[in-house]
């Protein structure tokens, strides 16, 4: 941490948020807001003079509430930058009737109540995402009594009792009546590994256990003679020296008991805690009287996490952590161009694999970074300036930006290739034709949608999958090697919002009997929003489908990520119900409707103007 | 259709289905394959690979640019998601323009997914074949931009893998921004007293 203070190449900004991020891979404009914290950083000596006489108490986050701390503060005694804030939520102000006791006490005269948010534009070529992560609040587990029963504690609450910066100095003691506990009881896999909403989430939380191994090794240290117990229903010690550690832990006496207790009940006159378990090794109903229990809480994806899906266009897998370029191949590569993962953004991790990804996102971000420059995917947006007819529609649905328009100025649409990503919805929305994308031209489209249907139509669904969430969830569904029926051909887009009206319309012209448009999930979405249009476009079409008597339910619309192989197989079997139940007459009529409508239709016939009569 | 038919008389496309060891071939005729590929309009050359992106594989591919005059390569085998960069480098390297060349995926969307039905599997990576090559003979050569890179980078969070990170890049010498939401970096292992396995203190 000191290192980070001092490092002539580091500049932190500490008590800071992003407000905006513009910009692409190599080249991200990234406004930062630095907010008033009512002390100069760098003036601030931590003489702690000023919070000697702050009036002001409120329970200290640091400390998980264990104890209390002033309206002016420093965050922990090592913190960096090593300086004190004020909390203005609490304080009572400068007015001397008021207070402004510290405003006095401070000999450097570094406290400013008029310190304003400032505002930093930086520049950067590639952005390191390690926002972390929360951890689980087991109270609405009403059984296990947490914040009912004072003598039932989390494990982040058990950190700061056992540690000598804590708030009883590093003794343990329980706290009802701050006597040290003689039998201590750990239940694992609190708020993970469980399949009911109520109580946590699906996933291992994947540090709970070596936690625990490592608490019982610190209970059994300072308190040789103290029975720990611990409930679990698997110990994962997987990790390099995590099986010695777990058995140094079994040697020292911790006694280990498979089985999850249901309920705890506290004991009204001496607050000891009593609980049922079934011991799972002896298929015995246990009972277990305890001075304290710690409950091993999961981790949980931080509750922000919004903030900054939105700003780089990430997406999230189901459990909500951040989600990888390649679960695999590319685990610290975000989705989005130039953004790496490090620590438990991206998933539940230990301090030793937060440090091993770090320095891996590190390494990712100095191969853009020593280039210097970089390469843009040839797969960009043109406007053809002679068929664009100004009216300003790839402008406005353009999730990027990256179309400049101005109606006044009279000329034509313009595209600004570096910040243009190809989803190819300005391409899809002209009603004139007048985009190409690039390397996904709309010849191209209907070539491959000619090819699959020139041999019998009858038997395909022409299938149109995004690249980042569709396509792949189809590659996973074969990685997966799950089986589904065999007759969808698909079409790889760069985005669903690149799906043209028109290109459905022509594969049903040319015999297909089921089309399936499939994207992300609209929070997931590559190119911000632009499947919103995908949307939009697919409802207009069922109305088009309706009014010519075609069956809607041939065109079918699915949402499908990356992380979905086997929804992927699940589509895959209903659409080829609905493709069964399609009539070769039913085909048939659908090529002629669609011929017929579009057929140009005949100019009414107009007036002859008056004066040309005469 | 506003766009100019790119497909002319002399496209010489050539198609390499791979075997990827029994990826592919496992379930698909590959053999069937390249010789149905040879019917296609525009095809002059097609063969069967056993492995594609493997060296020997890339060097076919360079071989039969120059010995068949190709202007279009397709590779049936995995998804583009995988070896699309290889490919394109690939022909690059012969002097062909890497936009002109095109991926048809029959391992994880046909042969991985119909491991048992052999006959359904070959058929269908007969009809992505066609298609791709239908594709291919509309492609056009492209130039890629290239863009400048801010030699800064950007940290989010102050916790050990922020600080790690951070450190890390500094000392490879780059600019660091370093943004972190509480007063004090050190996140949430800075509240740990020991931390597993080495049972020292956390900061």
């Amino acid at each position: 941490m000191m290192d980070v203070g001092r490092h002539p190449k580091i500049k932190l900004y500490s008590y800071s948020e992003i407000d905006n991020v513009s910009g692409y891979v190599g080249n991200f404009n990234v406004r930062i807001r630095k907010k008033a914290r009512y002390v100069d950083e760098n003036e601030c000596t931590a003489c702690d003079e000023c919070a000697k006489v702050c009036p002001i108490t409120v329970p200290n986050a640091f400390q998980m509430g264990l104890s209390l701390r002033k309206a002016i503060y420093m965050p922990f005694p090592q913190a960096v930058p090593s300086s004190y804030i004020l909390d203005m939520e609490h304080c009572l102000g400068n007015n001397p009737i008021a207070c402004g006791k510290c405003y006095d006490a401070c000999d450097k005269k570094c406290i400013d109540y008029d310190m304003q948010d400032e505002i930093v534009d930086v520049k950067v070529g590639a952005v390191i995402v390690a926002t972390g992560m929360d951890v689980y609040d087991p109270t609405r587990l009403d059984d296990y009594g947490y914040t009912r029963f004072e003598n039932v504690i989390t494990s982040m609450e058990f950190e700061r009792l056992i540690c000598s910066e804590g708030p009883t100095g590093g003794h343990f003691i329980r706290p009802t009546d701050h006597k040290t506990p003689k039998t201590i009881g750990f239940i694992q896999c609190v708020g993970s590994r469980t399949q009911d909403p109520e109580r946590g989430n699906p996933y291992c939380s994947n540090i709970c256990c070596m936690n625990t191994v490592k608490d019982s090794l610190l209970l059994k240290d300072h308190y040789p003679d103290v029975e720990v117990k611990v409930f679990y229903m698997d110990i994962r010690a997987f990790g390099k020296g995590f099986e010695d550690l777990f058995m140094r832990s079994k040697e020292k006496g911790v006694m280990y008991i498979r089985g999850i207790p249901g309920e705890i009940e506290e004991d009204p006159q001496t607050k000891n805690l009593r609980l049922m378990v079934e011991n799972t090794t002896t298929r015995q109903i246990e009972e277990h009287e305890l001075d304290m229990v710690v409950l091993s809480v999961g981790v949980i994806p931080r509750r922000d996490n919004e903030v900054v899906k939105k700003l780089f266009s990430l997406s999230t897998t189901s459990d909500g952590f951040l989600m990888e370029s390649h679960p695999k191949l590319k685990p610290v590569d975000a989705p989005t161009g130039g953004v790496f993962f490090a620590g438990c953004a991206e998933f539940p991790k230990d301090v030793k694999d937060s440090v091993t990804q770090a320095s891996a996102a590190a390494a990712r971000a100095g191969v853009l970074l020593s280039a210097g420059k970089i390469k843009i995917e040839a797969i960009t947006a043109v406007v053809d300036e002679e068929a664009c007819k100004l009216c300003g529609i790839c402008a406005r649905v353009c999730p990027f930006n990256a179309i400049i328009f101005d109606k006044k100025s009279k000329t034509p649409a313009k595209v600004i290739e570096a910040a243009c990503k190809g989803c190819g919805t300005c391409s899809a929305e002209c009603p004139f034709d007048a985009i190409t994308m690039q390397h996904f031209t709309d010849r191209q489209m209907y070539a491959q949608i000619e090819a699959i249907l020139s041999d019998k139509p009858m038997d395909k669904i022409v299938t149109f999958a995004c690249n980042w969430c569709s396509y792949a969830g189809a590659d996973l569904a074969g990685l997966s090697r799950l089986q589904f029926p065999h007759n969808a051909r698909i079409i790889r887009t760069m985005c669903s919002g690149r799906v043209k009206d028109k290109f459905v319309l022509h594969a049903f012209k040319h015999g297909a009997p089921v089309v399936l448009v499939s994207g992300c999930h609209f929070a997931d979405c590559h190119y911000i929003d632009a499947n919103r249009w995908t949307q939009k476009r697919v409802w207009k079409l069922w109305d088009k489908l309706e009014k010519l008597g075609i069956r809607p339910e041939r065109l079918q619309l699915e949402w499908v990520s990356a992380a979905e192989g086997k929804k992927w197989a699940e589509v895959m079997n209903a659409v080829e119900e609905i493709r069964k139940t399609v009539t070769k007459e039913e085909v048939e009529h659908t090529i002629k409707v669609i011929r017929e409508a579009e057929k140009p239709k005949k100019p009414k016939a107009k007036k002859e103007p008056a004066a040309a009569t005469t | 259709m506003t766009e100019q038919h790119s497909a002319s008389d002399d496209l010489r496309i050539g198609v390499f289905v791979c075997e990827c060891g029994l990826n592919i071939a496992g379930s698909v005729e590959c053999g069937e394959v390249a010789e149905f590929a040879a019917t296609l309009p525009d095809v002059v050359f097609s063969c069967v690979n056993r492995y594609t992106c493997s060296d020997p594989g890339q060097q076919e591919i360079k071989r039969n640019i120059v010995e068949h005059k190709l202007n279009r390569v397709v590779v049936a085998s995995c998804t583009p998601r995988m070896h699309e960069p290889t490919f394109r480098n690939c022909v690059a390297e012969a002097g062909l323009n890497p936009y002109l060349f095109e991926m048809a995926n029959i391992r994880e969307h046909c042969s991985w997914v119909h491991l048992y039905d052999r006959k359904a599997a070959t058929e269908k990576a007969k009809d992505i074949v066609k298609a791709s090559v239908a594709r291919a003979r509309h492609l056009s050569a492209q130039q890629e931009i290239e863009l400048q890179v801010s030699r800064n980078a950007l940290v989010i969070g102050g916790g050990v893998a922020g600080i790690n990170a951070a450190l890390d890049l500094a000392d490879t010498g780059y600019q660091v921004y370093l943004v972190e939401k509480e007063a004090s970096i050190g996140g949430i292992m800075a509240q740990l007293d020991k931390t597993y396995p080495t049972m020292d203190c956390s900061i």
